[in-house]
């Protein structure tokens, strides 16, 4: 039973960029608008949306990587929006750690994989050679790799295994949290089902809590225990992952959760096509961003932005339709 | 295709490491002593005395043309030397912290590299009392630009790749992002533009002495002989022929070097 | 294998025979990347190949049209098109008159698939004014058309933009407007919604199904997504290292997989009934093209694998209703197991 109160939140986290158009003018870029989640200890909070909704930013932010623009960072009820240098970093960063999506970049290609791995501990000095050497091998083995791995270089991996070694990087600090951006997007199927099993053993046998983005809805399915979708920079749902599932309130919702297949894959699905396309992120419309593409848009949608406000218990939806 | 790539590493190598162990043993031997003069010697053909025949002055253009290995060699070195550091700190610099920094650094790279090489080293030698040393500086404040390029370049490509990221993400500073994570991944361009540097260098050497700039008389240099020898073409063309082949082919192996090397990374990347 | 021909009096519209592509550029050597690959599709049908990365989905599909990489060949094998069009044995010059117009083809990656540095309106017209000698002003008409019919808006001012400026799904609805502005009568698609989002793949799956019913085209779909293959094709088949597996319709390969590893792969799929337990997963990994050996590829990893299997190849054997299988134990059982993993 995760206690109640969140280990990591984030509160109106906005991050904005700036597009010079021409000499003088300039554009923001707003990827991600006021964006508040919570997690909860041994929970795995997985956020879905589509590409350019400003999940992996939001991702990045929640994992210390990127400063946000605007809104707080939350760690076990304090504020560490700001932590800089010093000893609440460094302790911050052994605590929150980042898997990345692309296991063929996200490793320095000239270092064999002991070094890889091993690196975190020697930059943060946390001990001498030959632990870390051991402390290499003992994650080698809890991934599933035998240990004379360590000697070989990422390019004679295969995907799966050098994801495999990018998770385990980020477990060799021992952290609380692990921002997990599209693990297994780049995978194929069936070694994509061993590193889902892999990561849900991890998270049993060393208490993790996991914010797992991705596009995948089968997949977030699978691994979270509560989901938040985004749409253009913002939460327009978020609800447990039954709820979610099987009572989408958001239009967005309910067509994405139309293409999830039924258990049998050839069920003829009533998928809900949506008209149009994405808008440009530079220049989202006033009023609800989904405005362009939705079926049941009316004349408030155009002007005001809705809020994200409880349905029902656990339940939260940020459209007209439901204020 | 593929074979005349292969040539390029092994014809480079083998060329640089002859020449390389022909300046070695300049420093130990020479056939004869490179300055002795023999008036009564002058202008003659190769012979089994004289292997390459003799200068003007009745010097051994053999030997002469050894210990002129060793200015070339020299200069290569410290020019590239004085290259890579300066294109690495500027390199760097603009390639890691962009913005202003960026914009400055280069523009005043090509500042530097708008300037006809020669010229700007026949400038600088000619400020002061022509010497080695100042060659050598001359033509390594000019190679800086290509160095710092590639390095920028590089340090670009690589500052924003995932790895990077993660190294970051795990706490490590700016001095181990740079040196440790981001210089082994740009590290065989720098040594092709290195190899292609130091011919460079070679062949700037050789037109400032020949401009009778650079290494001063009577200590050979291939540049200086060739200037020596024009007068003398028709009459004795060999005297000609040692020091310009010398250049050509020091300079033809380092630039096959340098193919040779950026083949070889393209290969395994 | 061939299907039951004795009754269609028309040729099929492709008809690939033991097809063969191996590695290396000199006669007779060289790694096999595809063995001995046979497939027909018929006018108006629709044929999914699923496989994951390795298997030569994507190389079967480049041989079609003879776009193979330099360091591969076919080294055995014939290409059909129409009964009488040998596009195994065309010269390139030969080739040429059928890729965009009879035969076209469709990427997974539009961003790199279409010229950067031309407009949209060029790359269309110059397909057009090359195969079917359109002028320019006839071109570009029939360019706005097609732009319409794929269901991009503005087509006219699109036509003098630049790739970069269209999103994805946008961009793929231009490669599709490209390959059937000729009115192919096959269109090969390899992998074209996996770069997509969930709701833009919809949209562009829907194009096709109206392309296909509107002009009748016929369409062979490469994907590794079963879901997508589920939704577009009469037949599907299952490759596995350069070989097909099994092969046989949507419902057949669903309902009763007669192959372990078109079920173990069935089985990998995370779907919502499977929350609660660990998701299967079949062992061991895809032996690369050195490492298979003299008996049955998926032998390492199938849980029930014979001597028979480690040493001897399986054929592939059509049973009841024309579902095949490359499997010993599928023809032990007469094609009437359900295969377990």
């Amino acid at each position: 039973m995760p206690p109640s109160e969140p280990l990591v939140e984030l509160n109106g986290i906005t991050k904005s960029y700036a597009k010079p158009v021409s000499l003088f003018k300039r554009q923001t870029l707003r990827a991600v608008d006021g964006v508040s989640l919570s997690v909860r200890q041994g929970e795995t909070l997985g956020l879905v949306g589509e590409s350019g909704c400003g999940k992996s930013t939001t991702g990045q932010i929640a994992a210390r990587l990127l400063a946000p623009s605007g809104g707080k960072l939350l760690y076990r009820g304090e504020d560490v929006t700001g932590a800089g240098a010093g000893a609440l970093r460094q302790a911050l960063r052994r605590r929150i750690q980042y898997v990345f999506q692309d296991p063929y970049t996200s490793l320095n290609p000239r270092f064999p994989i002991g070094r890889l791995l091993g690196e975190p501990l020697k930059i943060n000095r946390l001990c001498g050679r030959k632990e870390r050497q051991l402390r290499v091998g003992e994650m080698l083995e809890t991934i599933g790799l035998d240990v004379s791995y360590a000697k070989r270089y990422p390019h004679e991996l295969s995907g799966g295994q050098r994801q495999r070694i990018g998770i385990a990087r980020a477990l060799i600090l021992n952290p609380e949290f692990v921002v997990l951006d599209e693990p297994v997007s780049a995978l194929d199927v069936s070694v994509q089902a061993q590193i889902l099993n892999l990561l849900k053993k991890l998270q049993r046998e060393f208490s993790l809590t996991y914010l797992f983005i991705s596009h995948d809805l089968n997949v977030i399915h699978y691994m979270s225990d509560k989901v938040a979708v985004m749409y253009l920079g913002k939460i327009v749902e978020t609800a447990d992952v039954d709820s979610l599932y099987s009572r989408p309130l958001h239009p967005y919702t309910q067509a994405l959760m139309s293409f999830v297949p039924a258990d049998d894959l050839r069920a003829k699905r009533e998928k809900i096509i949506l008209k149009g396309d994405l808008p440009n992120p530079l220049a989202i419309p006033a009023g609800c961003p989904f405005q362009t593409r939705c079926a049941h848009v009316h004349e408030r949608c155009l002007s005001a932005a809705p809020s994200l406000k409880e349905a029902s218990p656990g339940h939260s939806v940020s459209c007209h339709l439901y204020a | 295709m593929k074979r005349m790539k292969s040539y390029s590493l092994v014809l480079g190598a083998s060329f640089v490491s002859v020449l390389f162990v022909v300046m070695l043993i300049s420093l130990v031997y020479t056939p004869h002593p490179p300055n002795e003069m023999n008036i009564r010697e002058r202008l003659q053909a190769p012979s089994v005395r004289h292997w390459l025949g003799t200068d003007n002055f009745g010097r051994d253009i053999l030997s002469r043309v050894m210990v002129g290995s060793q200015t070339a060699f020299e200069v290569g070195a410290v020019s590239v030397a004085i290259g890579l550091l300066g294109g690495f700190l500027v390199g760097t610099l603009a390639g890691y912290m962009g913005r202003w920094v960026d914009e400055l650094l280069m523009r005043a790279t090509d500042a530097l590299l708008a300037f006809p090489g020669i010229l700007l080293a026949l400038l600088l030698v000619s400020i002061s009392k022509p010497s080695l040393f100042q060659t050598m500086l001359a033509i390594g404040i000019l190679s800086i630009p290509s160095f710092a390029r590639v390095i920028r370049s590089g340090v670009l490509q690589h500052k924003e790749a995932d790895y990077v990221k993660a190294a970051r993400g795990l706490g490590a500073g700016h001095a181990n992002l740079i040196f440790v994570q981001i210089a082994p991944n740009i590290a065989s361009s720098v040594v092709t533009t290195a190899a292609l540097s130091f011919s460079t260098a070679v062949l700037i050497e050789a037109a400032l002495s020949y401009l009778g700039l650079g290494v001063q008389p009577p200590d050979p240099s291939w540049g200086r002989m060739l200037n020596e020898a024009q007068s003398y073409l028709a009459k004795a063309p060999w005297f000609t022929l040692a020091p310009g082949l010398l250049i050509t082919l020091t300079v033809l192996g380092f630039n096959l070097l340098g193919d040779g090397i950026r083949d070889l990374r393209d290969k395994k990347s | 294998m061939r299907e039951a021909a004795a009754i269609a009096t028309e040729a099929s519209l492709l008809d690939i025979r033991n097809l063969q592509i191996r590695l290396g550029r000199t006669r007779g050597a060289g790694l096999s990347v595809l063995d001995g690959v046979s497939l027909t599709v018929e006018r108006g049908e629709t044929i999914g190949i699923v496989g994951e990365s390795g298997c030569g989905k994507s190389v079967l599909s480049l041989s079609i049209l003879g776009l193979l990489p330099s360091a591969m060949r076919i080294g055995g094998g014939e290409i059909w098109y129409e009964g009488r069009h040998p596009l195994h044995a065309m010269t390139d010059r030969d080739i040429r008159a059928f890729r965009g117009k009879e035969i076209a083809m469709i990427f997974q990656d539009p961003m790199s698939s279409l010229n950067h540095g031309l407009t949209i309106g060029y790359q269309i017209t110059e397909t057009l004014r090359l195969h079917l000698g359109y002028s320019r002003k006839e071109a570009r008409e029939r360019a706005v058309w097609l732009l319409r019919k794929v269901g991009l808006p503005r087509p006219e001012s699109l036509l003098r933009e630049y790739p970069h400026q269209l999103s994805g799904g946008m961009r793929q609805r231009v490669m599709i407007a490209i390959a059937v502005s000729c009115n192919p009568g096959l269109l090969i698609a390899d992998e074209p919604t996996t770069a997509l989002d969930v709701t833009i793949q919809a949209q562009i799956l829907d194009l096709m199904r109206q392309i296909r019913e509107e002009d009748g085209t016929s369409i062979l779909l490469i994907s590794h997504d079963f879901g997508v293959i589920a939704d577009m094709c009469d037949r599907v088949l299952v490759m596995y290292a350069g070989q097909i597996v099994e092969s046989g319709t949507v419902d057949e390969l669903f309902e009763r997989p007669l192959h372990p590893y078109t079920a173990g792969l069935l089985r990998s799929i995370p779907t919502p009934a499977k929350k609660n337990s660990p998701l299967y997963s079949i062992e061991g990994h895809v032996p690369a093209l050195h490492e298979r050996g003299a008996g049955c590829r998926f032998a390492s990893r199938c849980a029930h694998a014979t001597e028979r299997c480690r040493t001897e190849q399986p054929e592939l054997v059509a049973y009841r209703g024309g579902h095949a299988a490359r499997c010993f134990l599928a023809e032990a059982e007469g094609g009437n197991q359900h295969a377990a993993v």
